[in-house]
C-alpha cells in the first residue's frame, strides 16, 4: 500500500456538536483510485466526517489535505469534493440538462463541451435522452443516476456519497451499488462512501471503517473486518456471528460458517440438540441448543439433509475470536 | 308547469343535493346581489332609493369620474405607492424571512408571532400612535410616510408567507450548489429563489393588493396631500351622487381582478395554506 499516492488525509480532525456528538481526534489516509466506505449506526458520526470533507461544516480542530493541500478553511464551492446526498440532490425547477450543466456553466466551459459531456456523463450512468425531463419525472434511483452524473461531471478529486441509495428500494438498491463500482473502477476516482448497510460496505468498498460513537472501531479491508473483527462490536456490526458467554467473563465469538456438526455426543463442551433447521436456498441454518444457549450455524444442504430435529450433535468451532 | 315545481325538484334530485342547492343559492344571491346591484347603478343617470332598477341608464357618471382630476390622479398615485411599498416591503421581508427560516436564534418563535401583534389590536388607534411618532419625526403628509404604513401592513404577509416557502425547500438542494461550484449568493439567486417563488409571488400579490386599497393609515398619514384611490372613496360617497360611488369601486376593482387573474396559477389553496404554518 505504501507505493501508492495519498489523495485524502485527514489529520486529527475534532468536530463536537453542542449536544457532545461528534467525532474526536480523527485520522485516515485514503489513497488514489480506492474505494473508502464508512460504515456505522445512524449518529455515529459518519455522516459529520463527510461534511467536513465536503466543506458543509466548520472543524473546530484539525487539518483536512486534499492532494496534500490543506482544504479545511476553504468554502464548499473551492473544495475539489463533489457530494451526492441520500435524496433531493436535483434542482425540482431545472430540466435534466441544466441540472447538470450548471457546474459546468460557472467554470465557462463552453457551450459545446458541455453539450458533449452531459451526452457522455448521462451515457455513462444509462440515462440517455433525459435531458429535456424535469427531475420529478424521473424515478428515484434514476434522480440518484443523475445526482451521481452531475457530481461526476464537476470531475471531482474526491466522490463523496452520504447513503446515496438508502432511500431506494432493495432490488435497485444492489443493482445501483454494482454499477456504482464499475463507474468507480472505469473512472480510477477515489469515493468516500457513508452507510449504515454492512452488506452494501462490504460488497462495493477497497476498505472499510467501522465506527461507532465516533470513534474508529477498525479500518480494514472487507475480508480483514470480516475476518478478524477487531472488537466485539465489529463483530456483531458486520455479518451473523454467535456470542458465547463463558464463565470467567469472556466471549468467544464465531460465524455460523465456521461451525463443524457431527452426530451424537463428542463428550465435549459444544453437544447439543437441533431446535430448528431452516432451508434458506442454497444453505440451511440451523440452530442448535448448547447448554442454555442458541447457536446458529450455517450448513450446505448435503449435510444439512442429514440431519433431524432433536438429534444429538456435537459442535467443533474451525475459527474463532474472544472478546 | 310540473317541472318547476318544488316538490318534483326535491324528489328528483335528492335530499342531499336538495339542500346543497337552497345553501349554494343562498350564498351567491349573498355574495353577488350587491356586486349585480353595484354594475347596476354604476350605469345609472339617475336612480332614487327605494325603486328596484334606475330611473335613467348612461354613462353620465363615468364620464363625470373620469373627468375629475384629481380622480385619475389619485389612481396613479395609488399604483405608484404599491408599486414602491411592495418593492420596499421585498427588499426588506424577504432577507428577513430567509433568517427566520433558515437560522434558529433564541426567541426565533416570538419574534414569528410578533407579526401578527399589529392585527391584535384596532387599526385606527394604532394609526393614533404611529401619527404621534410620525408628526414628531416630521413624516406627516409626506410621500415616505405614507409609503411607511403601507410596508407596515405588508411585513406579516411578506414575511411569513415566503419563510415557509424558504423552510420547505430541502437543504441538500442548497448544498449542492455550493458544491457544485456556486457561491452564496448566486446559490441564493439560482436555486433557493426560484424554488420559493410561488410563496413570493402570493406574498408580493397580498402585498400589491392590500396596498391598493390601504386607507385609514394614508388618510392619517399623507392627507391631505396624497389622496389614493380608496382615500377619494370616502370623499366620492360625501359629497358625490349615490351613483358617482359604484363607478369608482369598479374603477378600484379592475386592477384587483387584472392581477388575480393574471397571478391564479400562483393561488392555490395549498400555497396559502402552507404559507401560515407555524414550526
Amino acid at each position: 500500500m505504501s507505493e501508492r499516492a495519498v489523495k485524502l488525509e485527514i489529520q486529527n480532525m475534532t468536530k463536537l456538536f453542542k449536544n457532545g456528538d461528534g467525532v474526536k481526534n480523527v485520522n485516515l489516509t485514503v489513497y488514489e483510485g480506492e474505494f473508502l466506505t464508512m460504515l456505522g449506526p445512524s449518529g455515529c458520526g459518519k455522516t459529520t466526517i463527510l461534511r467536513a470533507i465536503g466543506g458543509f461544516l466548520d472543524v473546530d480542530q484539525g487539518d483536512i489535505l486534499i492532494d496534500g493541500r490543506s482544504i479545511v478553511r476553504l468554502p464548499p464551492e473551492k473544495r475539489p469534493t463533489a457530494m451526492v446526498f441520500q435524496s433531493y440532490n436535483l434542482w425540482s425547477h431545472m430540466t435534466i440538462y441544466d441540472n447538470l450543466a450548471f457546474g459546468l456553466r460557472i467554470r465557462k466551459v463552453p457551450k459545446k463541451e458541455i453539450k458533449e459531456r452531459t451526452r457522455e456523463m448521462l451515457e455513462l450512468v444509462k440515462m440517455s435522452g433525459v435531458e429535456k425531463k424535469y427531475p420529478a419525472q424521473l424515478s428515484g434511483g434514476q434522480q440518484q443516476r443523475v445526482a451521481i452524473a452531475r457530481a461526476l461531471l464537476l470531475q471531482p478529486s474526491v466522490l463523496l456519497l452520504d447513503e446515496p441509495f438508502s432511500a431506494l428500494d432493495a432490488k435497485i438498491r444492489s443493482q445501483m451499488r454494482e454499477e456504482l463500482k464499475r463507474i468507480q473502477e472505469d473512472l480510477k476516482i477515489t469515493v468516500v462512501f457513508v452507510t449504515h448497510d454492512q452488506e452494501e460496505a462490504m460488497a462495493i468498498s477497497d476498505r472499510i471503517v467501522v465506527m461507532n460513537k465516533g470513534v474508529f472501531e477498525q479500518v480494514g479491508t472487507p475480508t480483514e473486518v470480516y475476518d478478524r473483527p477487531a472488537s466485539r462490536y465489529v463483530a456483531s456490526f458486520i455479518g451473523d456471528m454467535n456470542f458465547i458467554e463463558q464463565p470467567d467473563g469472556k466471549v468467544i465469538a464465531v460465524r455460523p460458517e465456521a461451525i463443524t456438526l457431527s452426530k451424537g455426543n463428542g463428550g465435549g463442551k459444544w453437544d447439543g440438540t437441533i431446535r430448528t433447521i431452516m432451508v434458506l436456498g442454497h444453505y440451511a441454518e440451523i440452530i442448535v441448543r448448547v447448554g442454555d444457549q442458541n447457536i446458529k450455524v450455517f450448513q450446505p444442504r448435503h449435510i444439512s439433509d442429514t440431519f433431524r430435529q432433536n438429534d444429538r450433535v456435537s459442535l467443533t468451532f474451525d475459527k474463532y475470536h474472544v472478546f | 308547469m310540473k317541472w318547476l315545481s318544488p316538490r318534483g325538484f326535491y324528489y328528483a334530485v335528492g335530499r342531499r343535493k336538495f339542500i346543497e342547492f337552497i345553501v349554494l343559492s343562498a350564498f351567491l344571491l349573498f355574495f353577488y346581489l350587491p356586486l349585480l346591484n353595484l354594475f347596476m347603478l354604476a350605469f345609472a343617470d339617475k336612480y332614487e332609493a327605494p325603486a328596484l332598477f334606475p330611473q335613467e341608464w348612461g354613462f353620465k357618471w363615468w364620464d363625470y369620474v373620469l373627468g375629475q382630476k384629481s380622480l385619475v390622479s389619485s389612481i396613479a398615485l395609488s399604483f405608484t405607492i404599491a408599486i414602491v411599498s411592495t418593492l420596499v416591503s421585498m427588499c426588506i421581508c424577504i432577507p428577513a424571512a430567509y433568517a427566520l427560516a433558515r437560522f434558529s436564534f433564541p426567541g426565533r418563535k416570538v419574534f414569528f408571532l410578533s407579526f401578527l401583534l399589529s392585527d391584535a389590536f384596532p387599526k385606527m388607534g394604532l394609526y393614533i400612535a404611529i401619527g404621534i411618532i410620525f408628526y414628531k419625526l416630521h413624516l406627516i403628509g409626506t410621500f415616505l410616510g405614507v409609503v411607511i404604513i403601507h410596508i407596515l401592513n405588508s411585513i406579516m404577509f411578506m414575511t411569513w408567507i415566503p419563510a415557509n416557502a424558504f423552510r420547505s425547500i430541502h437543504r441538500q438542494q442548497e448544498e449542492s450548489a455550493r458544491d457544485a461550484g456556486a457561491g452564496p449568493f448566486r446559490t441564493f439567486m439560482t436555486v433557493t429563489f426560484p424554488l420559493a417563488l410561488p410563496g413570493i409571488i402570493v406574498a408580493t400579490l397580498f402585498t400589491f393588493l392590500g396596498s391598493l386599497e390601504e386607507a385609514q393609515g394614508t388618510l392619517l398619514v399623507g392627507f391631505p396631500q396624497y389622496k389614493t384611490m380608496p382615500v377619494e372613496m370616502y370623499g366620492i360617497i360625501m359629497q358625490y351622487a349615490t351613483t358617482a360611488g359604484p363607478v369608482f369601486s369598479i374603477i378600484l376593482m379592475i386592477p384587483t381582478v387584472i392581477v388575480l387573474f393574471l397571478m391564479r396559477r400562483y393561488l392555490s389553496p395549498d400555497t396559502i395554506a402552507n404559507g401560515f404554518k407555524m414550526k
